[in-house]
């Protein structure tokens, strides 16, 4: 378990009297999609939250790449390789398409403590954006303002962002939120196409995307894992049966 | 604050008024104005577009942090304070070249910008606008019980600033010249730092901070870098009016002198740099023209004040624009 990606040790967290996390663990081995499942009000998001740093645990460790980083802020976790996307998608809306994924690239080449030049007509940065963007199939909008683009367009914007940073681990929170039919089969064979290449915690209420797409499929309910294993087994669960999968799967 | 700050975010983008045209008709004029002054009322008219370019000055760097980082300072006439008090106090004591002075302007307002910026930028929207009036009102009331240094009624410089011992800052047609070139360096420093990578991520926290700070980048610090700079921008207009009046005083720093730094900002067009020299022009040559009907002129300029945050949300450049828009269809 030495070379897992990301290990996460019995996290807790309190809202108030309300434990939204409890006593967390899992791990993420390179190459590998995890899922997390369960039904809203799970603490999902809040898992993400405190994965990535917009949360601090009230209790248990976060190791990412042989690194403690429960205490770390969001931005040197980004620094080191974690990389997240937003359930509600949070893109620079008055920026171009190009420039919200070349950013992500300025974040991870040289510095950005440079005061001459003009930064959207650095080649250095904009080519990596543009691959990016055409692993997303967004190749032919860069140039247009963020804000204007659809709602399915977002979402893989964001999801661009999260690949331009280089990252040793993507941390998807709902990539699919909100999508239509064609918009969500468009994203998951996106992340079919990632699959393999980076490892992924995948946060997803689309059932079809999660069980066609993880390796390993942890469920949460009430903040605490309830299964955790392989697609087949998990499904085959009495346990997740009872308590999420029945009504989900009908 | 996304209301106020709605124009312009992709840093200078072409066209005749985010281009170069505007700018460069903007500088044109600046340097015929001496030249136009020779015929008549040449000290008047001297004077008064030197003290404009010096106002410009501190509405560019205010322009930086509200236009391009919705950071709203309600407290920047601080920075003219320390830089117009740097100039007088060390003149008071005998010690008036630029060498020195200069230097000393920019420090002091480089430290006090680092110091408050510190615990300024931990706070957004309302709360910024209300601490850094608050430290701003202390600089005021510092400068007004220094009693070494004239107090309430102000210190007079007896000397302008000479630069290695030559009397450059003299003067009058020297000293518009001076402030002319420094009102173009401060203008394409900005310019420069808004397009540059550093400015792309500083506009990117005004945008979405949260997104900023997820791909990786420490917003604070460059907020508080950017804070830095504009406070040395300040500074810089505060030690070239202190030799233009020849007088240094608390009033200079006091919040109305903030809310009118503001205005010219956003009567001007924020967020377009252009739109803070404009701004600063308009709001001093009105102030001039109407203080000579009334001397309760700003009743006249409130309403316009009014009118134009009602109808012209992006300033006169904003309307500028549009009017343009319409006729070429």
């Amino acid at each position: 378990m030495a070379d897992a990606v990301l290990r996460i040790e019995g996290l807790t967290k309190n809202f108030g009297g309300l434990r939204v996390t409890e006593g967390v663990t899992l791990d993420v081995l390179p190459g590998e999609l995890h899922a997390v499942i369960g039904p809203n009000g799970a603490g999902k998001t809040t898992l993400i939250n405190q994965v990535s740093g917009l949360l601090a645990p009230d209790a248990g460790r976060i190791v990412f790449a042989g690194e403690d980083v429960t205490n770390m802020p969001v931005a040197a976790r980004a620094q080191r390789g974690l990389a997240r996307s937003f359930q509600i998608t949070s893109i620079l809306p008055r920026f171009s398409v190009l420039e919200n994924v070349a950013l992500a690239v300025q974040a991870r080449r040289g510095t950005s403590y440079r005061f001459v030049g003009n930064a959207a007509d650095e080649e250095e940065l904009n080519a990596p954006a543009r691959a990016a963007l055409a692993q997303v199939g967004l190749g032919e909008r860069a140039d247009l303002p963020a804000g204007e683009l659809s709602h399915g367009e977002k979402r893989a914007l964001e999801l661009a962002i999260a690949l331009a940073m280089e990252p040793k681990l993507l941390l998807l929170d709902e990539p699919m939120a909100g999508t239509g039919h064609d918009e969500s089969e468009r994203l998951i064979a996106v992340l079919r196409s990632l699959k393999g290449r980076f490892p992924m915690v995948l946060v997803e209420h689309d059932m079809t995307a999660v069980f066609a797409l993880a390796d390993r499929i942890s469920v949460l309910i009430y903040g605490r894992i309830l299964a955790s294993g392989p697609p087949a087994q998990v499904r085959a669960d009495p346990e997740v049966v009872k308590a999420y999968l029945g009504e989900e799967m009908e | 604050m996304a209301d106020v700050t709605a124009p312009s975010s992709r840093a200078p983008a072409r066209g005749l008024f985010t281009g170069n045209a505007l700018p460069i008709a903007i500088f044109l004029l600046f340097v015929l104005v001496p030249l136009a002054a020779t015929f008549k009322a040449e000290a008047y008219v001297l004077g008064l577009v030197t003290r404009v370019m010096i106002f410009a000055i501190a509405a560019l760097a205010l322009d930086l942090l509200v236009g391009y980082g919705a950071l709203a300072s309600f407290g920047h006439a601080a920075f003219i304070g320390l830089g117009a008090y740097a100039v007088g106090i060390l003149a008071s004591h005998g010690i008036s070249d630029a060498l020195i002075s200069l230097p000393a302007a920019l420090g002091v307002s480089a430290l006090f910008a680092f110091l408050t910026g510190i615990v300024c930028l931990r706070t957004k929207g309302v709360y910024f606008i209300m601490i850094t009036l608050a430290f701003g009102q202390m600089a005021y009331f510092t400068a007004s019980s220094l009693a070494p240094y004239g107090g309430d009624d102000g210190l007079t410089v007896h000397m302008r600033s000479t630069f290695a011992g030559l009397p450059v800052f003299a003067n009058d047609r020297a000293l518009y010249y001076i402030c002319l070139l420094s009102l173009l360096g401060a203008y394409l420093l900005c310019r420069a730092l808004v397009a540059s990578r550093f400015g792309r991520v500083y506009r990117g926290a005004r945008e979405n901070a949260l997104r900023m700070s997820t791909i990786g980048f420490e917003v604070y610090r460059f907020q508080l870098v950017a804070y830095v700079i504009a406070g040395m921008l300040g500074g810089l207009s505060g030690f070239l009016l202190a030799n233009a009046t020849e007088f240094v005083s608390p009033a200079y720093m006091s919040w109305q002198r903030s809310g009118d730094l503001l205005i010219m900002v956003i009567f001007g067009g924020i967020g377009t740099l252009n739109g803070a020299i404009i701004g600063a022009a308009v709001f001093l040559l009105t102030e001039e023209w109407l203080s000579g009907f009334t001397e309760h002129w700003k009743v006249i300029f409130g309403p316009l004040l009014v009118l134009v945050a009602l109808f012209a949300r992006g300033g006169l450049i904003g309307v500028a624009q549009k009017l343009r828009g319409i006729f070429r269809g």
